[in-house]
Parts: C-alpha cells; structure tokens; sequence
C-alpha cells in the first residue's frame, strides 16, 4: 500500500490541488482534509499546502492556527508524524508554535513569484533526508511574507540543532541567515517558503522539487513501518 | 456629460420626482420620454434609477452596438458567442473553455488599487458564472510614460490591485502587455481577460427559468459602495477637476470572499443544484435580475428587505444599483434549497433568497410598445409593497441604440503623407534599439503566473502557454494558448488596417507556442463618443476586425466597449486590444524559447519586403513613433493568405516539438528543428533578435540588412527562427510556401548587424533589465 499523505484544506487555501497531483507523482497517494476535521486518521504524513488560509486576515496563519484541524496537526506531530508546511503552511506552522520565528513582509515590500536557487543545508529533516547537504535545486517561490526572522537565541539554537535545512543561493526576500526552510529539532517538522510542487515537472521547467517530496513519502514510510 | 456625486441622489422613495433627476442619472430627456412611453406613466425614483444605470453606456453599449452587430461570431467550435457572461468553446475531449475579457479603466483611474482589483474579481465571475472554474488572468496595461510621478502612483497601485487580488483569490496572471503612451495620462486602461474550462457537459447559462423557482442571492452584503459606477464613472470623462471626488464611486474588493464564492458556486454547479447562474457586476442586482428574467423570457419579484445589508437605512434603488463586490444571484428550485444552503454554509457563504421567478406576462395584459414583444416584469417590493414594477426586457435590451455622427479625420490625407519612412534618416542604431527595450518582469514578478501547474509559458513569452487542466476537468494532454494584443500607434495611422495588424500579431504570437487560433474576445477602447471622429475609429475598427477575422476565419465570441476614455477634452488613441485562443493539440515538452542558442543559425521566415516601392514602411512604427516622435505616415501591407501560410508553417512545427515527437520519423525530425523562435512585431526586427539575444545571453552576427528601415520596420508575416539545421528548415519553408533566409548565427557577446550597428550584449541586457524599473526610480 502506497504511503498516505493528507493534504490540508482552510477556506483560502490555493495550492492543495497542486500538491496533491506532486505527491501522486512522487509516489504517494494524497487526498484533501478539510480544516474542521479534529482527528487525522489514517495519513502516514500530513502537509499545509500554500494559499491564503482564511484570507491571511490579521495577518499570514493568524486565525488558520484556530481551525480545529490544527489540534490534531499538532497532535500528529508530537506522535512523530512527518508534517510539511509549504509558504502559506510553513506560515501558520510558525503561528501555532510547531517552528520557531516568524515570517514577515518581503525586504522590497512586494510580492514575489520568481525562480530561485535553494542550497540544501541540512539533511537531518524529513524534507531532505537522503539529498546530499550542499546540493543545490532550482524551486520557485511565490509570496509577499516570506522572510524569515527570529531572534539571536533562535537561530542559534537552529544551527546548532542543524535545523536550518535550506538556504537561498541568492536571498529575494530579506531571510535572515539566507533561511528558506526550517525543521524542529527532531525533524519530522518542517516548513519551506519555496513551492516544490511547482518544480515536479520538466514540462514546467524543473523537477527539483520532486527529490523533497520524495523525501518526505520515504519518511512516512519510514515512520509506518517502525 | 458630467456626473454627479452620489451624494447629489435622492435617498427617500417619498420624495417626490424632480424633472432633472433622470440628467443627474445619466439619462438624457429623449430618453426619459422612451420610459415613459415604455411604462405609460412617470417613472418613480427607483425605477428611474434603475433605467439610469441599466441604460447606461456601459451596460446597454448604445452608441457602439449597431456597429459590433457586424462582427462574425459563430464557427465550428463555438457554444457560447456573445451576449452570455463569458464565449465559449469546445476545446476536445470533452473539455470547454471560456473566455472575456472587459475594461475597468475609470474606477482604476480614480482608485488605481481597488478599481484593478475589482476588475480581476468582475472577470473572474464572469467565468465561474459559465460553469468554468477560472484557470488564468491576462492584464493589457496602459499608462502615461513612467517617468512621472502621477503615472508611478498609477502603475504602483493598479500591479497591486492585480497582484493582491488575484494571487489571494487563486487565479494565476499569466501574461498581458505594458504600454506606455502620453495619450494615457489622463485616462490609463486597465483590460482584464480572464479563462476558464469545464466538463462541456456542465455549462449552464445566466437564464431565470420555471415559475415559482427561488432568486438566491449568495456572497457578500450590499452596500453603498459603487452606486452608479457604470453611469457616473464609466459613461463619462475625466475633465481634471475633483476627479477624485468620484472614489466613493469605486467598489472594494474581497478576494478571500470571492474564493470562497468561486468554491461553493462549483460545488453548486457539480451538484446540479441550480438552474441558472449569474454575476453581479455594473450595475449589480438591476442588472442581474433583470438580465436573467429577460434571457429566460420570464419576470421575477425581487423584495429588497431580504438583501443583507452592510449599512441600515439603505434605500431600495441604492439596494438595486450597488455594485458591492463578490455576489452572484443563483436561480434554484425550492426542493433545492435546503442543500444549497447547507453548501453555503460549509464554504461559509452567505445565501438568501430574495424573490422568485414570476410567469412571463400573458398577452393583453403588460406590452412594451415598442417592440410588441411581452415580456415578463421585474416588480421590485420593500417588506412586501411594491415599489417598482417594469418590464425586465426594457431594462436589459430596450436601451435606444444610437447612430451617432462620425466623421473621419478632416487632415487625414494630411497625415498619410507625413511618411517618416523616406525622410527620417539613419541614426545611432543601436542607441535607438536601446530605448526600445522594456523588461516587464518587474510587474508579472508581482502576479503569481504558476498556480494549478499548468503555465508552460508563462509572462514575457510571445503567448501564455498552458496545459488544459484543473480540477474537475476530465484528462487531456492538450494545451491552450492565449495572447492580448494590441496597438494604439498602428491604429492611430488608420483604424481599420491596424486591428488588422493586432489580429494578424495575435495569430504568429499564437503560433510562436504552436497553437491554431480558434476564437477572437475583443476590448474596444475609445475616447467619447459623442465625438463624431471617435465614432469613425470604432467603426473603421469593427470593420477592419471583422475583414481579419473573416480572412483567418476567426469568430468574435464576447468583449466589452470603453467609451469616454479622454481627459480634459482629449481622447486616447483608438485602443482595440484582442485576446485570442488557440490549442495544441499534445503538450509533452516544452516549446522552443524566445531565445538565441549559441553557433545556431537564425532564419527570417516570412517575405523581406513589402514591395519594390516602399520596401521596408516605418509608418505608425516604434522607431518613428518613439525614436523620431513621427506618429503618421502609412501602415506596412498585411497579405492574409502569406500570413496565415507563415503562421501554419510555425505552428506546425513548434506543434511538433511541443508534442514531443512519437508519432512517426517525420514528427520526431520537426521536433529536433528549431532551437528558439520569435515573432517580428513591435520595433521591428532589431528588438525581436535584442529580445531573443538577451533572453539567450548570447550574442549574434546579422548580415544583408537593407539600412535602418528594414531593421525597424514592423512589417507583419515574419518570424525568427534559431536552428542548427538551416537547410532543412529553409527547404521546409519552400515545400510550404513561406520565404526564408539565412540572416545569421548566433554567438559571442557582441549584437551586430553589418554596416548598421555593433554593441556589447553587457550594454543591451543592461538597457533591457534597467529599462522600466530605473524610469519607476527616477520617477
């Protein structure tokens, strides 16, 4: 039986069907879980796909940390479950407190859907396990909130724990420390500003992104049969 | 013409009728006798207000419509043509796609952000009201040159109108123009085109239909945001003075409600729980109301105190005329209801009924004089009473159609002999092409032009390319492309050959992606029309377009006319901007670029000269235009059978590399032939090769060019094409009867054509990137 992703859905969230269609190619079976389910049942791993959860009112993740499958997300997590969030998820990760720092407006105060160069960094993360360190990939961003701050304690504590897992070759958006993706200390969850979805296709310009999805499907398997 | 504030109208239905009421409305007193005619009575506040906005230039397209009604509008292809909210087209395997396009040049003129905005959100209801969930935005921008502050303030706010809007409402941008011209100072266009695709089986149409069924009003309360928006805003100039003072008359956008809307109308639709479907946009509930019940030969009661309000005490002709943002009326039967509600509620989408669909009106009883015809009424009540009560056609189709004056330039011959072509003489080249570079990636970098990972060639590509899919759609590997295009100085010179000359780019801009054109969306934009030379424009336009599309075999199926684009008496250049749609039959890789490849050579398909008299014609050209401030003269020639054998010629062959071969020897050849191509338009062969060479990064030795004329004249039918085997494809060319020649290789880091001009690629890939954001800087 193919490893079983759960794909989250807020009303304003945009990019589900996307990544859903990615993660069948990355040999997954993905199907859509609505943002008032309190229990996840049956999903190897779980991801918050990018959008604009209940519009990004107050401000990116604010109140999508409120909808009721944010429990159960949680609850996943500290069961050691894979969870991915990808540029609007990675948002509201923050904002429930399943990674540390924030992410604000871009440096530039404009939106950005570009192309950009990503430096492995870490491969101690369900996102980049089994990816060389050092490798790079080329995986489109698209977002107004993308850079990431915390403070000195934090990111020290990031690197120490080698929880910074991808960096941008060349920083679009203001990222302290060049910091695309991060991981919790464990590694089972992890948040990226880039859209790998959007790089799982030649046709579509790169495949990059299908070696992190990959990744992540042979982590829940991981996790399923341990 | 001017309007009034809104704050001039009438708010109490009690108040009795003051005579110059219908002139603050927008209505002349010829029209205001043809209601009174039309009911046999006086018309009171409300339904004045009603006919006031219904009437208007914008909904009822009086002055233009006895022109469009010469435009050719079926094919083969086409399920939908004109008159619906959005044309349709059968693309195959049981896939249809739906496209408009339309203006919102005022409000954004007035409120640059929201007046986008909204525009993004109007066209996209317009699609999801076919059925289509909607797949791709395209935005034709005009504005007056950059290098001004107002024009910066303008172009700032309108990208981010588009980019707030349509990236949160999940609808990728992906492509569009930029035009600069001093002519769009005072009146910038904002075009939106919008498409969309459905099971061909779902598509439904915006009727009313079976007495008795429900009108649902679903999405966001009204209030009194953009009363009088099509009348007092659309239908009329700018004259300089408190402009601005027109903002109130601009709606808001939400697109976190539209997204919501957008997901429970197709869920409405999958379920098969409504009948009819449609936007509300100018105009609003007088509009949608009325339109339907007339589509459907019906009439409908509508009481306005079931509208939720965002505001108390709220007048029922301010309730009818809003154009607050994000609604749509659904036509549903009552044993619907309950499950239509409960879809609502899960998408947390505000729905409630408001009146129901009344039997048309038996004969003897109610009959508009004019016509004979009778037709249903729409009897609005408040808490029951009735307080306005008309026939439903007369508001949606009984507008009077006018002929209006036109009268062709009077220095027109004049102009056609103020030629740049013989008298403008050979300057720094290469300066020149340096001017002419314009990098818009600053703008689309600010649209999200990926979503739903369909967009294969996204902004800054001759067209957008995407795969026809999305969610809901059954499988296909076929591709659709789309362009808009457009020519404000082409069409200066003469209307008539201009258009031509847009659809005639349109088509080689299609075929540059491999796509066949199946069908034509038009946005006419014109000055006033109460000027008889305006009038002329659109008419010689219409023309000319319908001459194109009858020569490329080619069906009109929507569009949208902007009249009153002038400021201070002065009206824009005639601004027809066409958005056609053409398919690919297999997408499996990607076409070849926009680009040089290096030690390739680079062939120009199509003829070289126009004729041995003026070979190379520069009238109405970037270089006379923008380099030598001529603007007249006379347009290149356009052949239409050369054209459409070029453009078959290309389209076959990136076809055959977009298909990705498999299909024989002969196919897996063609797929192999051309490493980049571009087509030749705007400045002329010397920007299509600076475009390709700096998309490239790679520069290119040009020989046997005939002087600057032939280097920057626009003369249509040609395409460069980069292969590594010229032979083959130049005998290709002559087995299908299009010239070609060898006229370089591309390589090194220098952009040379002999004996006319010799730069370092650095110098133009700086002048390119720098080229729009250092004006916005120095602005």
């Amino acid at each position: 039986m193919s490893t079983r992703v759960g794909v989250v859905v807020f009303p304003g969230t945009n990019c589900e069907h996307d990544v859903v269609s990615a993660f069948e190619r990355a040999g997954a079976a993905a199907s859509l879980v609505w943002h008032t389910e309190e229990r996840l049942v049956g999903f190897d791993a779980v991801v918050l796909p990018g959008g604009f959860a209940h519009g990004d009112y107050l401000r990116p993740g604010a109140i999508a940390r409120f909808s009721p499958v944010m429990g159960a997300v949680t609850r996943f997590a500290s069961a050691g479950g894979p969870v991915l969030g990808i540029c609007n998820g990675f948002q509201v990760l923050t904002e429930v407190g399943l990674l540390p720092g924030a992410l604000v407006k871009n440096r530039g105060l404009r939106f950005l859907c570009t192309p950009t160069r990503l430096r492995i960094s870490s491969a101690r993360s369900v996102l980049t396990g089994g990816v060389e360190p050092g490798a790079e990939l080329q995986i489109p961003v698209n977002h107004f909130s993308g850079s990431y701050v915390c403070d000195g304690r934090t990111l020290a504590q990031l690197r120490d724990t080698d929880s910074v897992v991808l960096r941008y070759v060349e920083n679009p958006n203001g990222s302290i420390d060049d910091i695309a993706g991060i991981s919790n200390a464990q590694g089972n969850v992890v948040g990226l500003m880039p859209h790998p979805e959007r790089a799982s296709d030649q046709l579509l310009g790169s495949t990059d992104g299908l070696l992190l999805l990959r990744a992540v499907v042979a982590a829940a398997a991981g996790v399923r049969a341990a | 013409m001017s309007g009034p504030d809104s704050g001039e109208l009438p708010s109490s239905r009690e108040q009795p009728l003051r005579r110059e009421l219908h002139r603050a409305l927008g209505l002349t007193d010829e029209e205001l006798e043809r209601i009174v005619e039309i009911l046999d009575r006086e018309p009171n506040e409300l339904e004045l207000a009603l006919y006031g906005v219904m009437w208007s230039e914008h909904c009822s397209y009086k002055s233009s419509r006895r022109h469009l009604r010469r435009l050719p509008t079926s094919g083969d292809r086409v399920l939908v043509g004109p008159g619906e909210n959005a044309g349709v087209i059968d693309a195959g395997d049981g896939i249809a796609v739906a496209i408009r396009i339309e203006s919102h040049n005022h409000p954004s003129a007035v409120e640059p952000r929201q007046g986008a905005a909204t525009g993004v959100g109007g066209i996209i209801r317009d699609i999801f009201a076919m059925g289509a969930r909607p797949l791709a935005v395209m935005d034709p921008l005009f504005f007056g040159p950059p290098d001004d502050a107002r024009q910066r303030w303008l172009l700032e706010g309108v990208v981010s109108g588009v980019s707030s809007y349509g990236n949160s409402v999940g609808v990728p941008t992906v492509g569009g123009e930029l035009t600069f011209d001093p002519c769009y100072a005072g009146n910038p266009l904002v075009n939106v085109l919008c498409i969309g695709a459905l099971p061909t089986d779902r598509l439904v149409l915006a009727r009313a239909s079976g007495t008795g069924n429900l009108a649902v009003l679903l999405g966001a309360s009204t209030g009194r945001d953009g009363i009088g928006g099509v009348s007092v805003l659309a239908s009329a100039g700018f004259s300089g003075v408190a402009d601005g003072a027109k903002r109130p008359n601009v709606q808001v956008g939400d697109p976190f409600e539209e997204k919501r809307l957008i997901e429970a109308c197709l869920a409405l639709l999958d379920a098969g729980l409504v009948v009819g479907i449609q936007d509300l946009g100018g105009a609003g509930l007088a509009c949608a109301t009325s339109e339907t019940a007339a589509r459907g030969g019906v009439g409908m009661d509508v009481d306005v105190s079931a509208v939720p309000r965002r505001e108390p005490d709220m007048a029922a002709w301010e309730v009818m005329t809003s154009e607050s943002q994000e609604r749509m009326l659904a036509i549903v039967t009552p044993e619907a209801w309950s499950a239509v509600e409960e879809l609502c509620r899960r998408w947390e989408v505000q729905a409630s009924v408001i009146g129901h669909v009344a039997a048309g009106a038996t004969l003897g009883e109610v009959g508009s004089k004019e016509t004979g015809e009778v037709p249903g009424r729409l009897r609005i009540r408040d808490r029951g009473t009735v307080v306005g009560d008309v026939p439903a056609a007369s508001l949606a189709d009984g507008a009077p159609v006018y002929d209006r004056p036109m009268r062709a330039p009077a220095d027109r011959e004049r102009w056609r002999a103020d030629d740049p072509t013989a008298s403008e003489g050979c300057g720094d080249c290469g300066a020149e092409l340096r001017t002419m570079l314009l990098d818009s990636s600053w703008v689309y970098r600010q649209y999200d032009h990926q979503l739903f990972l369909n967009t294969v060639v996204g902004p800054g590509g001759d067209a957008a390319l995407l795969r026809l899919a999305g969610p809901g759609l059954p499988p296909s590997e076929r591709g659709v492309a789309v362009t808009t295009d457009s020519s404000p100085r082409w069409c200066a010179v003469d209307p008539r050959a201009g258009v031509g000359l847009v659809l005639a780019e349109s088509v080689a801009n299609l075929a540059c992606v491999g796509a066949s054109p199946v069908a034509v969306v038009d946005c006419l934009n014109f000055g006033n029309p109460e000027h008889p030379e305006v009038m002329w424009q659109l008419s010689e336009t219409v023309d000319g377009l319908v001459d194109a599309c009858h020569a490329f075999g080619l069906p009109v199926i929507g569009g949208n006319v902007s009249l009153y684009n002038e400021s201070t008496g002065a009206d824009i250049l005639p601004t027809p901007v066409l958005g056609v749609l053409g398919l690919v039959e297999r997408i499996r890789r990607r076409p070849p670029p926009a680009a040089l490849a290096a030690d390739a050579s680079v062939v120009l398909l199509g003829r070289r000269r126009a004729g041995d008299d003026v070979p190379h014609p520069l009238g109405g050209s970037r270089w006379a235009v923008e380099c030598r401030g001529r603007r007249y003269g006379a347009l290149p020639p356009l052949d239409h059978a050369a054209h459409a054998r070029l453009a078959g010629f290309v389209a076959s062959l990136v076809a055959a590399a977009v298909a990705g071969g498999g299909r024989g020897p002969e196919d897996a050849g063609d797929a192999g032939l051309l490493e980049g191509v571009h087509d030749v338009s705007g400045g002329g062969l010397a920007v299509a090769l600076a475009e390709m060479a700096v998309a490239g990064g790679v520069g290119v030795r040009v020989a046997g060019v005939e002087g600057h004329q032939e280097l920057f004249t626009e003369l249509p039918s040609r395409v460069v094409a980069v292969t590594c085997k010229p032979g083959e494809l130049c005998a290709r060319a002559d087995e299908a009867g299009v010239p070609a020649e060898i006229i370089g290789i591309a390589g090194g880091d220098r952009f040379v054509v002999e004996q006319l001009m010799d730069v370092p690629m650095a110098d133009l890939s700086q002048a390119w990137a720098g080229s729009l954001v250092d004006r916005l800087v120095s602005a």
